[in-house]
């Protein structure tokens, strides 16, 4: 990070990252998002709450068309990073998920060693020219994802011998390694310990002051101590999105009010 | 079941699973014995055909040879008509001086029915080699003929009347003659798996026939392999799921189905009818297995990769990997150990399969081992077909000989498979 950047940040704090525009998402027959309208700020962790099956993990895969696997889902509406239409048929899904990092629910390290699970990424789309290079990101990248000095020792055992936090934070640097600016996570912490969920947390933190965060979670708590933004969705629907300080205390939408406080989900 | 609502009067729940329990324990004790004495009656069967083929196939592992001094005569045998020569003659008076007082001519011609008729084949061979012999007297180990050896290992019952016997009395007693003064020796028969098929049993051997079948495996690996698992990875990563693909599918597995004659047919109408390809040759064999193979290959590697988890996939697709880099950089490594298992228990099945290489030729009768997949060659199936077939009393105990070799590389590669299954298994 070099001054420049340190700038560039400052100015960006209140930027729009992502932009959601009527956005309709379907399985088959089914309406899974609803018209959904949000705008994602930058350097900043976004949580998306709400009951099971109300749309919140369906639309963050929108985020990075990996909705674009299932073969019976369709999405309409405009979803724009940067400005730019992520579904304009001109844009590869290839180089948008370099951008648009993910980190899934369940650990899915590869069942490779540690080191070549970070650095598949930054091989695959070429990003190092030669091996100093590619080691110089693999660390940096573990290092982001606060485990550099658990494997340090032990970069070619294999990451699925890493206990399940330590796994999550190897998916993390993982994600990272590709310089994204965004970071989508999905319940990254539902298969993890307090401890390890702690960590992670931890981590999420740290990583807002680089990207773009927007995370999936069950936990209430856990949106009310990473999220600066939060979003409840509902029945495919977004209630309400707000400041997560202001959503907590204050709901406006009774159904939000409902749900917090526990009386539905 | 007890039925819950009916029952309840008066009595706890605690009572009614108490009273159905023993039956339900007998079930189950039933259930695992019936289990037990399936398993026990599989491998009593499986032990009563190894064990029949064992009792008539091992004495094939030895074969009853004859040392005798043999005087290469000059007079028979001169060094400029190499490799022509009076070898039958020498070989015969070498019987003669043993035995001065066979003089009939039809007499002496069947004492020298106790060679194999390869014995003067060897001998020559040995002359060939070593010109210097000529002249001198050489003591020569070779096989005995047939009658002679099934005499030697008990097979010929010596109570047959004269007449009805194949080794008459007289040969009898020239052969008592010779394993009294210690002549006669039976030594491991390598000559089952360094000889091709011939005439007299005492030299047919499998040579042939394992040559032939590992070309036309090797053929139907290498069209097979490739072309399964690009079929598979197709069908299940990349085409779209419609009517088609389903009716492709379905296909594919009425094709595992399909019998290997009809394969068989196939090949004969359209590799060696429509494009004129050798008859009796492995490249046709190997296609032939080739078509009979691939199904299954298909079958196992679709498995294989259904069984990768989609969390792997996603993890890549996740970090920007294309779709093929996806399937070629983790799906299909994951499933090579699947594959490979469905690899070889294809191959082995290719191995043991007769009809469709009868149809084809490959049932010939061939006496050199092939040296490329284009000549005529036999393999182990059709080897053992054609020597269950012939009438000489030593091919009974080489078929079930050759039937132990085929078993032995069947249960080799399904060792390797099943090895490899657990060696490579992957819990997620």
């Amino acid at each position: 990070m070099n001054d420049m950047r340190l700038i560039e940040r400052a100015v960006d704090m209140n930027d729009i990252k992502i932009s959601a525009r009527n956005v309709q998402v379907y399985y088959g027959a089914t309406h899974a998002i609803k018209d959904v309208n949000v705008d994602i700020a930058d350097k900043t962790v976004t949580a998306f709450i709400g009951p099971s099956g109300c749309g919140k993990s369906t639309f963050l895969r929108s985020l990075n068309r990996m909705n674009d696997t299932i073969d019976i889902c369709r999405v309409e509406g405009d979803i724009l990073i940067d400005g730019q239409d992520i579904y304009n048929p001109n844009i590869d899904p290839v180089q948008l998920r370099a951008k648009v990092g993910m980190v899934f629910q369940k650990p899915n390290p590869f069942p490779k060693s540690i080191y070549d699970n970070v650095a598949y990424g930054p091989k695959i789309h070429g990003l190092a020219k030669n091996k100093a290079e590619l080691d110089e990101i693999v660390e940096k990248s573990l290092r982001r994802g606060a485990i550099w000095d658990e494997v340090k020792d032990r970069l070619n055992a294999p990451g699925t011998g890493l206990s399940g936090g330590q796994q999550q934070r190897l998916c993390i640097a993982r994600a990272v390694a590709t310089e994204p600016e965004i970071l989508l996570m999905d319940e990254p912490c539902s298969a993890l310990d307090p401890i390890a969920t702690a960590q992670v947390e931890e981590l999420i933190d740290e990583l807002r002051s680089q990207y773009s965060v927007v995370i999936v979670t069950h936990s209430m708590q856990q949106a009310a101590r990473v999220s600066q933004k939060t979003a409840f969705f509902h029945l495919g629907n977004l209630v309400e999105y707000g400041e997560t300080g202001k959503i907590f205390t204050n709901p406006e939408d009774p159904r939000t009010e409902s749900y917090i406080s526990g009386r539905i989900g | 079941m007890t039925d819950m609502t009916s029952g309840s009067l008066g009595k706890t729940n605690t009572d009614l699973i108490r009273a159905g329990l023993a039956r339900r324990n007998r079930n189950q004790l039933f259930l695992q014995g019936f289990g037990m004495a399936a398993i026990a009656f599989a491998f009593l069967m499986l032990a009563i055909l190894v064990g029949s083929l064992v009792l008539s196939g091992y004495k094939a592992f030895t074969q009853t040879h004859i040392s005798v001094d043999v005087f290469i005569d000059p007079e028979e045998i001169s060094v400029e008509r190499l490799p022509r020569g009076g070898f039958e003659e020498v070989l015969q008076a070498s019987l003669v001086s043993r035995f001065p007082d066979v003089t009939e001519r039809a007499e002496q011609r069947s004492l020298r029915g106790i060679f194999s008729n390869g014995a003067q084949f060897l001998l020559r061979d040995m002359v060939v080699a070593d010109n210097s012999l000529i002249g001198q007297t050489v003591r020569i180990t070779v096989p005995v003929s047939d009658p002679y050896d099934q005499v030697n290992k008990g097979l010929i019952d010596r109570e047959t009347p004269n007449e009805n016997r194949r080794v008459k009395d007289n040969e009898l007693a020239w052969f008592d003659a010779l394993i009294a003064e210690g002549a006669i020796s039976s030594p491991i028969n390598w000559a089952l798996l360094t000889n091709a098929d011939s005439r007299f049993p005492e030299l047919a051997g499998l040579k042939g026939a394992l040559v032939g079948s590992f070309w036309a495996l090797l053929i139907c690996f290498l069209i097979a392999f490739p072309l399964g698992i690009g079929a598979a990875v197709y069908l299940e990563e990349f085409a779209p799921k419609n009517k088609i693909s389903d009716l492709i599918e379905v296909n594919i597995n009425n094709l595992a189905a399909v019998p290997s004659v009809v394969f068989g047919l196939l090949a004969l109408a359209v590799f060696i009818g429509t494009f004129g390809m050798p008859r009796s040759a492995p490249i046709v064999g190997g296609m032939t297995l080739a078509l009979m193979t691939m199904p299954t290959i298909i079958i196992a590697t679709r498995a294989a990769l259904k069984a990768v988890p989609p969390s792997i996939r996603e993890a890549a697709l996740g970090v920007g990997a294309s779709k093929q880099q996806v399937v070629f950089g983790h799906v299909v490594p994951l499933a090579m150990p699947g594959i490979l298992t469905g690899t070889i228990i294809g191959l082995a099945q290719a191995l043991g399969e007769t009809a469709p290489l009868l149809l084809i030729g490959m049932n010939a009768f061939i006496t050199s081992a092939a040296s490329s997949p284009f000549d005529s060659a036999t393999a182990l199936p059709t080897q053992i077909f054609i020597w269950a077939d012939s009438p000489e009393r030593g091919f009974v105990s080489r078929t079930s000989a050759a039937i132990l070799v085929l078993l032995t590389f069947l249960i080799t590669m399904n060792a390797v498979a099943i090895y490899l299954r657990s060696k490579f298994e992957r819990k997620w």
